[in-house]
Formats: structure tokens, C-alpha cells, sequence
């Protein structure tokens, strides 16, 4: 189709580059191409969105109550980042909004209706954050302290509920419901049912904890390697103190959350399940798989560590419980399992060093010494700093690739839900140009901003605000 | 009486409005700070970016809701419309996307003159590429050459001649004009410095002629390019009254512009664009993506139209307080 459509209408030089590249890569592929990139790139800004507000809101919260200059300063600065990152949020959120029909149109025209709840919903949850964010970055001057304050609360409230409503909609992908099928099409919609199905609560824990810890330990990372150069700056121990609270908190919890969530995952998507862990075989004592690489074409997982009933005492928290395999799935309902099963194992990994960083915090704050006066520990959270959003973009890959080859899960496939549009890799590569371009610009004014970021060392002036 | 479908129809109308009325202006603060010139450049575009600064986020999402709106009630005609219009509506959001980016870029990169002019020409490249584009889509849609099948949900194109043609493009420039034109009288509004004033009231003249003359072009393309949505703007009982109207009011705006009675010329100008946008609604209507989709054949179920208005008035009741209040703190008079 595509090399008909170009092969007739090519007649320069142009088009014949498009028809060349067209054929490298098929337009389903493209169109997932371009989603997936949209999506990774949005994410990051996204869980900003959801994380930076608390933290300033705790910063100015300090501020208010103890008139401590410091407090005030910190939010500030935490402010100008989030206005450069918000702004791409929101439109690379907007771009994502039109290319659910861009690029699968009949996924729309057959889902919209059933999880358009979540998505009106989210409609107003963003509009509020934007609302309150422009009163926030604004509106120091204009509006009284605390308006100012509480103007920073709604946007962190309703830039997490924005976030909830976009899970839920995802999760209906995993596992529909609210609605049946009569020849073929969706009938006696429920529409509450389908924002409230199976996966959605777990899937909002997780990926709400993940937005906490992600960005929680980004800033605490940024802050602890200035803090190497600078022991004394008042500006950053206060501001690592923070952000390592925010993280450190939800980094904990995550754990207990994914447990939750993979039980989910093994009841109604059996297959991602096993994918996730390499599981070929159905078996009873299934190992926990730590590592390795899965071979479709073998069935098995080699170079991986195996903790003997390890996935069965997890999944059933019984050594004895049954663990359903691949193989019982029919080889076209496979989704790429060596991907879905690595990039488990970097999610966990990730998390679980998060964790450990955690850990070592409390520890300290328990033997009462000062977090920030520990150089190994201000080491190990700097190489922390980049792992909470590794974890989230493989866990989203967890999510959407263990779905395939099904856009909603054993309903349509995402190859029926894609537009008849050819030559799909000019939007899939400008996009990429495009977010690449971005990217960088983001980093260079983000960097330059921390560079620039305020050297306090005397006992804070308190002043009126 | 109204069914559920028109009155999702009405609510869309509505956020299309506000849309243009902010999301609109702030594309046509874009075009003043390309156009920015004289002894009082850098005054002008100081003057657009605290404008638009604190609330360009929030108007643009009357945009999403719009989307929105329209996947989760008439699901059959976003997906046409996102078939057939899949290059324009691209090359939008790829505007959107300078436009937003661009303008965070220029407030939070180093104030130096030539970093700072070329954020500025991104910001408005975007500013005009992307109400450019997005005419050019309700132009397509307006038209009435996206074929449906209503069962299938199959689209008749070839992705480029139901929008590869004058009327479309006549709209673009037609919606660019008036984004432009709803700016500078804004900005003569804002303006404190009656030099400045001046300069906005200067443009706002020049480009409400440019609104006057894409306006009746776009009128002579639809003879040809849009002959349903010219026969629901002729023969309709109401048409006649409402073009005069609408007429009148553009008068009114440009006259008292010219009388510098720049609080009277806002709500006219914002007067002129709602007329305009519901003209367009009511000439088009019952057909949201004309000739096959209607407001009836694409609706989703009656039961998900009427959770969805229960939840678009629940959301008004926080919505539109914040709204208020977002602009009492910016947009106040204060002398």
C-alpha cells in the first residue's frame, strides 16, 4: 500500500527519499514507533508534573511557618524548573491527545465512548493544574501567601489526579471491561465499570508511587552533587532534605505496591506475567528468574539466577503454586518476550537499589546523624538519580509491549487499530527530530539553572512575607 | 427539545469558543512579536510575553477538551476527521509544540539579544503554523468532502485533496487574521503606555481589515469549496439577521477602535469571534463532519452522553471558578 501510494505519486526527489525509507519500516511499525517515543518522552515530564508541585509545596510550607528565607528561595528555584518542563509536558501531552486518533483511528472509534470517563475527567484535572500552575509561577506578587500556597497544593492535587485518570484509562486496555460484545461491537457500555476495572487501582498505586520516587530522587541527586562541591550551602541540605524525604518515602512503598500489582497481572494477563519472568513451562516451584535472556525460539531463559519456588511463593505466597507458562498460549498472543522479561528485570533492579538508598537514609536519620554530612551517602544517591525514571520508562515497556499483540487485551489487535495513513515514518521520525531537539534544549537550560543556583551559608534572615 | 448529542454539541461549541477567545489570542500575541517593530519593539514584546505568560497553559486546554468532547461522544467522526486530516492536523501539533516550548524557552534562557530573537522566531512560526492549520481543518471539515462510511467507519481520501484546496486554505488565513486581529485589541487594552496603546490599536485596525477581506474571500471560495455550509449560511431563516449582525458588530469593533474606546472595542471584538463561531456551528449543524456524520448517526450511546454531561457539570462547578479567578488575578483593570 505505501509503495503504491508513493510509487505513483513520486516525481521528485523528495518523495523518492520517503519512498526508500518507507519501505524500511512497515506502517504499523511506525505508528508504534511514534507512539511509544511520544509516550517515553511525555512520561518524563509528566510525572514532573505530578512530583515537583509536592515538593514545592513543602518548601513554601516550611517557609510559611517558620519565615526561614531559605524555604522560600528553594521553592523559587524548584518553580522556574518545573515552569521549562511543564510547558513541554503540556504539549507533548496535547500531541499525544490527537495521535490516540492519529494513529489508531479504529481503536478510538471503538474504545472512546467506554473509557472516556477517565479521559473527561482528566480533561478538568489538567485544566485546573494549568490554571493554578500559571497563579503559582505568576502569581507571587499578586495573590496573598497563603493563596499563593494553597494555588501550589491544587495544582499538586489535581497533577496527580490528572495522572490517576490516564492510568485508569491504560488499565482498561489490560484488562476491559464495563462493556459487551454483540457481533462485533461494544454494546451496554458501563462506563463507570470500565474506569473502575480490574487492573486500574494497581496500576494507579504503582505508577503514582513511581512518579514520587522518580522525581524525588532525580532532584535529591542533582541537589546531593552540588552538595559535594558545596557541604555548607544551606540552599541545597535543605532542598536534598526534601526531595529525599518525597523519594525515599515512596521508594519504600513501591516494593509492597508491585507485589500488589503483579498478582493483578498473573490473575488477568497470565501471559504478560510469564513473560515478564521468562516462564516457558507451566509448572508448580516456578523459580524466580533474576536476569537472563529468554530464547522464544528454545523456550527457556538462560544466564538467569534462579531462586528455586521463588515466583510461586510470590505470585501465590505459597512455594507450591502453579505458574502458567507461554507455551499454554498460543505462539500469535506472544508478545516479544525478551523484551517484556528485561526490561522487568531493569524495573526491579532500579527499584530495588532505590530501595537500598532509602534504607541507608532512615538508617542515618535513626543514628541521628546528618544526611547531608555523609559524603558516601551523598555519592550513592547521585548515582541514584537517574534510575527512578529508567524504572518507570521500563516498566511503561513492561505494560504496553507485555500487552501486544493486542491494543485492548484479547479484543482488538493493535494491527486492526491503526490508520490506513501510509508513509507513517515522516510523522515518526519529525516527531523524533522534534523531542530530540527538545531534549537537549530542556538539559542545557535545566543545567544552567542548578549552575546558577544560590549560595547561602549564614543563619537564615526571617522576614515577614 | 434538545437531545443529549446536540447538547454535547453546544458544550463543545462553547469550549471551541474559549478557545479562540484566549488560545486564539495567544497565537495572535505570536504574530505581534514576529511583527514587532518601531521605536518601541522591545516595549511590544514585553508586553505580549506578560500577557500571555500566565495563561497561555491554561487557555490552550480548552483545545484538548474539545478532542476530548469529541472521541468520547462522536467517536466515528474524530476518527474521520483524524484519517483525512492526519497531515494538517500533524503539522499543527508540531506548531503547538514550538509555540509552547519556544515561549518557556525565551522567559528562562539567558536574556541575550540574539538567543533571545531566535526562541522569538520559533515561537512565532508556531504561532502562526498552527492556527494556519488548524482553519485549514474546520475549513476540510467544513467543506463537506470527507466521505464516511457510517458502518464501517471507512473514510473516503487520499489524505490530501479534502484539504489541498482554497476554501480550506481560505479559512487558515481567515483564522490566522482573526486570532491576530483579537490580540492587538486585547494588547491595546492591556497597555498602560499610550504610545503603546496606540501601536496595538494600529494593528488592531490593519488586521481586522485583513479579518474583513479573508472573511469575504472565504465567503467566495464556499460557492464552490463548501456549498453546504453556504447554503446553511443563505437559506437558513435566521442567517440573514445573524451575517448582519455579526457585520454590524465587526463594524462597531473597528469604530471604536478608532474612537480609542479600547474597553468597548474588547467586548466587541469578543463579541465579533463568538458570533462568528456559532454562525459557523449553526450552519453546519445537523452534520458534524459533513455529508454522511450528523450530531445522531456518529453519537456514542445515550447512557455514555448522559454520564458524560453529568461529569462536564461537575467539572464546570470547579472549572469555571478557577477560570474566574485566574483571570481576576491577571486580567484586572487597574486603573
Amino acid at each position: 500500500m505505501v509503495s503504491i501510494f508513493f510509487a505513483t505519486h513520486s516525481r521528485n526527489i523528495p518523495e523518492a527519499v520517503c519512498f526508500v525509507i518507507a519501505n524500511f519500516m512497515s506502517d504499523l511499525l511506525a505508528a508504534r514507533s511514534q507512539m511509544a517515543m511520544s509516550l517515553a518522552f511525555h512520561i518524563i515530564f509528566a510525572v514532573v508534573g505530578i512530583a515537583m508541585p509536592l515538593m514545592m509545596v513543602m518548601a513554601e510550607w516550611k517557609w510559611l511557618r517558620t519565615r526561614d528565607d531559605v524555604y522560600l528561595t528553594l521553592a523559587k528555584q524548584w518553580a522556574k524548573g518545573t515552569a521549562i518542563l511543564f510547558a513541554v509536558g503540556a504539549v507533548s501531552g496535547t500531541v499525544l491527545s490527537f495521535e490516540l486518533g492519529l494513529l489508531w483511528p479504529e481503536f478510538m472509534r471503538y474504545a472512546g465512548p467506554i473509557i472516556g470517563m477517565p479521559f473527561s475527567l482528566e480533561g478538568f484535572a489538567f485544566f485546573l493544574e494549568a490554571i493554578f500552575l500559571g497563579i503559582y509561577l505568576y502569581g507571587w506578587k499578586r495573590v496573598s501567601p497563603w493563596a499563593h500556597w494553597f494555588s501550589g497544593v491544587m495544582v499538586a492535587f489535581s497533577g496527580m489526579m490528572s495522572g490517576v485518570f490516564v492510568v485508569t484509562a491504560n488499565a482498561w486496555m489490560n484488562t476491559p471491561a464495563g462493556f459487551e460484545l454483540v457481533n462485533g461491537k461494544p454494546v451496554n457500555i458501563d462506563p463507570i465499570a470500565a474506569m473502575l476495572n480490574p487492573a486500574a487501582v494497581q496500576q494507579v498505586v504503582h505508577m503514582t508511587l513511581a512518579a514520587y520516587a522518580a522525581v524525588g530522587f532525580a532532584v535529591a541527586a542533582i541537589h546531593a552533587f552540588m552538595l559535594r562541591r558545596d557541604r555548607e550551602n544551606l540552599f541545597h541540605r535543605r532542598a536534598f532534605v526534601i526531595a529525599f524525604i518525597v523519594g525515599a518515602v515512596t521508594s519504600v512503598l513501591q516494593p509492597l505496591s508491585g507485589d500488589f500489582l503483579a498478582r493483578q497481572v498473573f490473575r488477568y494477563q497470565p501471559i504478560k506475567l510469564a513473560a515478564m519472568e521468562g516462564q516457558f513451562e507451566t509448572e508448580r516451584r516456578a523459580p524466580l528468574r533474576i536476569g537472563g535472556w529468554p530464547d522464544e525460539k528454545t523456550g527457556t531463559t538462560r544466564y538467569a539466577i534462579d531462586i528455586p519456588a521463588g515466583l510461586s511463593l510470590l505470585v501465590h505466597h505459597d512455594p507450591d503454586g502453579e505458574i502458567k507458562g507461554l507455551n499454554e498460549f498460543p505462539r500469535d498472543e506472544w508478545p516479544p518476550v525478551a523484551i517484556v522479561h528485561v526490561a522487568f528485570q531493569i524495573m526491579v533492579g532500579c527499584g530495588m537499589t532505590l530501595l537500598a538508598a532509602s534504607l541507608a537514609g532512615a538508617w542515618l536519620a535513626w543514628r541521628k546523624k546528618k544526611l547531608c554530612d555523609q559524603r558516601w551517602f551523598l555519592t550513592f544517591v547521585m548515582l541514584c538519580g537517574p534510575l527512578g525514571f529508567i524504572a518507570i520508562e521500563a516498566g511503561w515497556t513492561v505494560t504496553e509491549v507485555g500487552r501486544q499483540p493486542w491494543i485492548i487485551y484479547n479484543y482488538m489487535r493493535t494491527a486492526d487499530a491503526v490508520t490506513p495513513m501510509p508513509g507513517l515514518i515522516v510523522p515518526f521520525i519529525s516527531f523524533t527530530i522534534l523531542y530530540i531537539f527538545l531534549a537537549f534544549v530542556v538539559v542545557f537550560l535545566l543545567k544552567r539553572q542548578v549552575f546558577e543556583s544560590p549560595r547561602i551559608f549564614r543563619p537564615p534572615e526571617r522576614t515577614k512575607p | 427539545m434538545m437531545t443529549q448529542a446536540e447538547l454535547v454539541g453546544i458544550v463543545m461549541l462553547f469550549a471551541l469558543t474559549f478557545y479562540a477567545l484566549g488560545g486564539g489570542a495567544d497565537f495572535g500575541g505570536g504574530v505581534w512579536d514576529l511583527l514587532a517593530r518601531g521605536p518601541r519593539t522591545r516595549e511590544q514584546r514585553d508586553l505580549i510575553a506578560s500577557a500571555i505568560g500566565p495563561i497561555w497553559e491554561a487557555n490552550h486546554v480548552w483545545l484538548i477538551l474539545v478532542i476530548v468532547l469529541l472521541f468520547v461522544a462522536f467517536p466515528a467522526a474524530f476518527s474521520a476527521i483524524s484519517i483525512a486530516l492526519h497531515i494538517p492536523l500533524t503539522v499543527m501539533l508540531i506548531g503547538i509544540v514550538l509555540r509552547g516550548s519556544a515561549f518557556v524557552f525565551r522567559s528562562y534562557d539567558t536574556q541575550r539579544d540574539d538567543v533571545q530573537r531566535r526562541w522569538s522566531r520559533l515561537f512565532a512560526a508556531g504561532s502562526i503554523v498552527s492556527p494556519l492549520m488548524l482553519g485549514v481543518c474546520v475549513g476540510a471539515v467544513a467543506s463537506g468532502q470527507i466521505r464516511v462510511d457510517v458502518e464501517t467507519g471507512v473514510v473516503q481520501t487520499n489524505f490530501f485533496s479534502q484539504w489541498m484546496a482554497p476554501f480550506p486554505f481560505a479559512i487558515g488565513f481567515f483564522v490566522l487574521a482573526l486570532f491576530a486581529f483579537l490580540a492587538a485589541v486585547y494588547l491595546a487594552w492591556e497597555a498602560k503606555d499610550p504610545m503603546l496603546k496606540d501601536d496595538f490599536r494600529q494593528r488592531a485596525l490593519w488586521s481586522g481589515i485583513a479579518v474583513a477581506v479573508t472573511a469575504f474571500g472565504s465567503l467566495l471560495l464556499a460557492g464552490d469549496g463548501a456549498p453546504m455550509l453556504r447554503s446553511g449560511l443563505a437559506q437558513s431563516w435566521w442567517a440573514l439577521p445573524f451575517q448582519l449582525l455579526t457585520g454590524a458588530v465587526a463594524v462597531m469593533t473597528l469604530a471604536a477602535l478608532w474612537l480609542r474606546k479600547f474597553h468597548a472595542a474588547r467586548v466587541l471584538a469578543i463579541s465579533q469571534v463568538a458570533l462568528i463561531i456559532w454562525g459557523w456551528g449553526f450552519s453546519q449543524f445537523p452534520f458534524l463532519v459533513a455529508p454522511n456524520l450528523t450530531f445522531t448517526n456518529s453519537a456514542a450511546p445515550d447512557n455514555i452522553l448522559r454520564s458524560l454531561l453529568i461529569a462536564l457539570a461537575a467539572g464546570a462547578v470547579l472549572l469555571l471558578p478557577s477560570l474566574w479567578y485566574l483571570f481576576r488575578v491577571f486580567k484586572r483593570r487597574e486603573d
